[in-house]
């Protein structure tokens, strides 16, 4: 096993961060925590690379013990945390020759695996980190993060804040490294990200909600889901509100994710519902479930 | 000045740092109650072109009136008509919920009276009442996002800019959030509203797309993803902005 905790708690003061948390992760898997701000991932991940202690609970990263064998689980992983945490008046080169230098190390040793990341960051590596974009930032810590080729990578929130083009490039990247046979947790907030994993836990307030495939996560959906559209997005999400089989109802791009609390729903009667509520242009088809769907479902 | 309908009036607006011009020429309007997604990846010139609009930076040429003013000439006037919220800078943490109420009240020139009877609204409406004296850095996050959206809104701005408003927050907050934003629009109120999130930009009435400080698109998402051969937002943004 690559990553192993079991029944890891961890709280600040009155706060529970972190409760009662278990899970592998597989050799070369590429595994997501998928959750908001405050669901516990940063806690996991600092508990994990021998930053934090927990409170209870057993973890082991690479078989070594994150508590007894920390000096041996900072040699083999390689963090990225979610703030910048790189020398900002050091320059591009300057950073990734000092943690391959902390690492015992040098750039050229293991140049092969950073180099598809690196070459896009090479013309500027004269220029200090505190002034590269937000996207070359995260790429020079990818790039310090796995400067001594570790075994297992950590990446905290990598995409928050970043835009769609730079995260599927990003994604992309990560998704080469997993080949390389790097296991790598990551964690985010972007729903849409957990279906490139292998597999991945659902996380909210300290908890796993699941843990599964993205296919199976999906597939555990209770009910069926209807695509509602209509010109007036604002009065269609009053009159759903107020109709009295609404089991959920949720914005999901142009539409509104509808399920009804009965089995035996009638699609004609909502739409003859919202018409006599001065709805127009209504459209009403079965849809899949998404892993957002499922998320919202199980944080209710 | 302002014509008709529109509360934001842009037209080749343009920002230059040295040689590097981060705005190029942007031309648009959005009229009142609009709900108007300003997307782009990061460095297209989103956070410089809101930057001239709210009245802080000053543009290099062009023209732009926000809210009835000129942004070249009556900044002030332009950031008593507005408000705003981001991510990064939203409410006091050390202070509690209704210290941050009265405090942007202050700032804003709200008397006293209406102080109160804004607070007073926005905590029932919010349903608030039990934290109301708990310091803001207490709170989950989703909470201050939703708080911070209604003080951007305490002294009735024609326009609200949100910029990047629902990062991190979790997917029922972030929803709860945009039906605030709906209702807030519904009554008339203007919103400005920049992204990542490209099923959000799907509930905007119009969106723009800047590459490289140019608007490359402005359209209802429907026409966008017409026009762009695309299933969603997200296509026609991954189109646009990899050329």
């Amino acid at each position: 096993m690559s990553i192993n905790l079991e029944h890891i708690s961890k709280s600040y003061g009155k706060v529970e961060a972190v409760k009662n948390i278990s899970f592998k992760v597989n050799p070369g898997e590429l595994f997501g925590l998928i959750g908001p701000d405050g669901a516990g991932k940063t806690t996991l991940f600092r508990i994990l690379t021998t930053l934090l202690i927990a409170d209870e609970g057993k973890a082991n990263v690479t078989g070594f013990d994150v508590v007894k064998d920390y000096k041996n689980i900072r040699k083999s992983v390689g963090y990225m945390p979610g703030k910048f945490s790189l020398y900002q008046d050091l320059t591009v080169e300057e950073n990734l020759t000092f943690f391959a230098t902390i690492f015992g190390t040098t750039i050229e040793e293991n140049y092969e695996l950073i180099k598809e990341i690196y070459v896009q960051i090479e013309p500027f590596k004269k220029r200090r980190a505190g002034k590269l974009s937000g996207g070359m930032k995260q790429k020079l810590a990818l790039c310090c993060a796995l400067i001594h080729k570790p075994k297992v990578l950590f990446l905290d929130e990598p995409t928050t804040g970043v835009d769609p083009v730079s995260r599927k490039e990003f994604w992309e990247m990560l998704k080469r490294l997993q080949q390389k046979g790097i296991t790598i947790l990551v964690s985010t907030p972007y729903m849409d990200e957990a279906a490139l994993c292998d597999r991945i836990a659902l996380i909210q307030d300290g908890e796993i909600l699941e843990i599964d495939t993205p296919a199976n996560i999906v597939k555990h959906f209770p009910k069926t889901i209807y695509n509602i559209g209509s010109k007036d997005m604002y009065e269609l999400l009053q009159k759903l509100k107020e109709f009295e089989h609404t089991y959920s109802m949720y914005p999901f791009g142009e539409f509104v994710h509808y399920t009804d609390k009965r089995d035996n729903f009638n699609p004609t009667e909502l739409r003859q519902y919202l018409e006599k509520n001065g709805l127009q242009n209504i459209t009403i088809e079965k849809t899949k479930a998404t892993i957002e769907d499922t998320f919202m479902e199980l944080a209710k | 000045m302002m014509q008709n309908n529109n509360v934001i009036h842009v037209k080749e607006l343009t920002k230059k740092f040295g040689d590097f011009t981060a705005v190029d020429a942007i031309t648009f309007d959005v009229k009142k109650g609009e709900i108007f997604g300003f997307l782009g990846a990061n460095g297209a010139g989103k956070t410089t072109a809101i930057k001239m609009l709210i009245g802080i930076s000053n543009p290099t040429s062009g023209e732009a009136d926000v809210a009835g003013f000129n942004v070249f000439t009556n900044t002030e006037d332009v950031k008593k008509n507005i408000g705003y919220m981001s991510q990064k800078f939203a409410l006091y943490d050390d202070l509690s919920v209704k210290e941050n109420i009265t405090f942007f009240g202050g700032i804003y020139g709200l008397s006293r009276k209406r102080i109160k009877e804004k607070s007073n609204a926005l905590i029932e409406e919010l349903g608030l009442e039990k934290i109301a004296n708990h310091l803001v850095g207490s709170l989950p996050l989703g909470w201050k996002q939703k708080i911070a959206f209604s003080v951007a809104l305490l002294h009735d701005p024609k326009i609200v800019f949100l910029d990047e408003p629902t990062g991190g927050v979790d997917p029922i907050t972030r929803r709860q959030f945009w039906e605030m934003i709906y209702k807030a629009s519904h009554e008339g109120t203007t919103i400005f509203v920049t992204t990542h999130y490209m099923d959000e930009a799907e509930y905007c009435d119009r969106v723009s797309i800047m590459v490289n400080g140019k608007i490359e698109a402005l359209d209802t998402p429907k026409r966008l993803k017409e026009q762009f051969n695309a299933k969603s937002m997200n296509d026609v943004f991954l189109k646009l902005a990899r050329g």
